[in-house]
């Protein structure tokens, strides 16, 4: 693949079901094509297109949107995920942070990463954010984990747990309804009600997008990015003597893991027109696959890019993607990588990996380079 | 109305959304940071999601002739 980015940033290639793409490899490409309205995510949801699995439920999400329609839901929640807001919210960050620490400090050791700190951190957070009981979590975890984690659910099993977390969102809108609180569900609600913003149908969906899109994929982030710091010692050691260096190591993290699962294949764009691309023509209304993490490690976009540098001066990277569908909760992951690192490597001395990588079992058919554990230890303080 | 379109640089984190949803206004440099195309223009809607989405609220709009911030909702 990489070798792939270096000589040809768009490639024309044969996929697993037999259909045929324009894989975009380069970095400035993958930009381009994330960006540019010619390259369109709505139309690969039209109605003469087949559709499977997850596609009927992204087709009514953002996700499946292009401007302006995708503008108007996306500015109503645009305004609940900004950097201030953010920086608001990290206070509260840092105490959920601190409570997750007092029990792994508490508990035995080895402990399991993965489920006592990088799952529960994002759940928290954005149950918090959104005013979902906690005591709830759990229950819809095993939801989410079927919809967005496990490719082997038969559709029936998607189709129970999507019908399962609308009812379940349907519920808990209602009594929103009758109790208002001071969270986004609550904002969304009023958006609806004195607005007419949104319809109820957008208004439940995206409480359910914004529930589940945030959990695994940053809870995945930090694994990775402690496993990569773990085979770079000097790095790692750099940050326990400075933790002042976090900010700037999370970006190079961002852009250095790749979180896509093994054979899972990204959202792709339908070309609305012919369009010319790193030097080939895309004839209209072919299907085009940028990567991400392959786009991130381009030599002609960061030098020395396949070196993990946790002092490398911050650039744009496309670990968020870029263009409208910039993901949403950009600013509340990098804030969340950073309260989550800090806590773990001033207060946990020593961190290490228990088991050596090749121990560390990932699931199976995930859209993301899921764990199933990450067993760790560290010294008495 | 004239508006005045500005994109603070300082805090532009190039995530694109500007030059994705309102191509004609906003550019992108070699860095990835946004700049109006134009600093003066007509009412324009797609400005108006543009400000309203970008990540790090960088984009100013304001009535060109008063200096009131224009609303974004």
């Amino acid at each position: 693949m990489r070798a792939l980015a270096a000589r040809c940033p768009v490639t024309h290639v044969e996929l697993p079901d037999g259909s045929t793409a324009w894989l975009v490899t380069g970095f400035s490409e993958v930009r381009e094509v994330l960006i540019d309205q010619r390259y369109s995510r709505a139309l690969v949801y039209a109605s003469d297109r087949p559709r499977q699995g997850l596609d009927y439920i992204l087709a009514e999400s953002l996700m499946g949107m292009d401007p302006p329609e995708h503008s108007r839901l996306r500015k109503l929640v645009a305004s609940a995920f900004t950097e201030k807001r953010m920086q608001a919210l990290r206070p509260e960050v840092t105490r959920i942070v601190d409570s997750l620490l007092d029990d792994m400090i508490a508990g035995p050791r080895p402990a399991d990463l993965v489920r006592s700190f990088s799952l529960l951190l994002p759940s928290r957070v954005i149950c918090s954010l959104l005013g979902v009981p906690p005591g709830d979590i759990d229950t819809f975890h095993g939801w989410s984990n079927t919809l967005f984690a496990d490719w082997s659910r038969s559709m029936d099993e998607l189709a129970e747990a999507y019908l399962a977390i609308n009812g379940y969102m349907a519920d808990l809108v209602a009594r929103k309804r009758q109790e208002p609180a001071d969270d986004l569900i609550s904002v969304l609600i009023d958006a609806r009600d004195s607005g007419d913003k949104l319809t109820e149908a957008e208004l439940v969906r995206f409480c359910f997008g914004l529930l589940m899109a945030g959990h695994e994929t940053t809870a995945n982030q930090l694994n990775m990015s402690f496993v990569a710091l773990c085979h770079h010692p000097e790095e790692l050691d750099r940050l326990r003597a400075d933790p002042g260096l976090i900010p700037v190591a999370v970006e190079e993290l961002l852009r250095f893991v790749q979180m896509t699962g093994k054979g899972s294949i990204p959202p792709a764009r339908i070309t609305r027109e012919e369009v010319r691309l790193g030097g080939v023509t895309i004839p209209a209304g072919e299907s085009v696959l940028t990567l991400s993490s392959i786009a991130n490690r381009d030599p002609v976009a960061f030098q020395d890019p396949n070196r993990l540098d946790v002092l490398r001066e911050p650039k744009t990277h496309v670990a968020f993607g870029a263009g409208t569908h910039h993901c949403l909760g950009a600013q509340l992951a990098r804030m969340e990588l950073q309260e989550g690192f800090r806590g773990l490597l001033t207060r946990l001395p020593g961190l290490r990996m228990a088991v050596p990588l090749s121990a560390i079992e990932f699931r199976e058919g995930h859209l993301l380079a899921s764990m199933r554990e990450l067993p760790v230890t560290w010294d008495d303080p | 109305m004239t508006w005045r379109v500005r994109v603070d640089t300082g805090l532009c984190i190039g995530s694109g959304m500007c030059a994705a949803t309102a191509p004609d206004r906003f550019a992108l440099d070699a860095d990835q940071h946004s700049r109006p195309v134009r600093e003066l223009i007509d009412e324009d809607e797609s400005v108006r999601d543009a400000a309203a989405s970008c990540p790090v609220e960088a984009i100013s709009v304001t009535d060109a002739e008063t200096g009131a911030p224009v609303a974004l909702d």
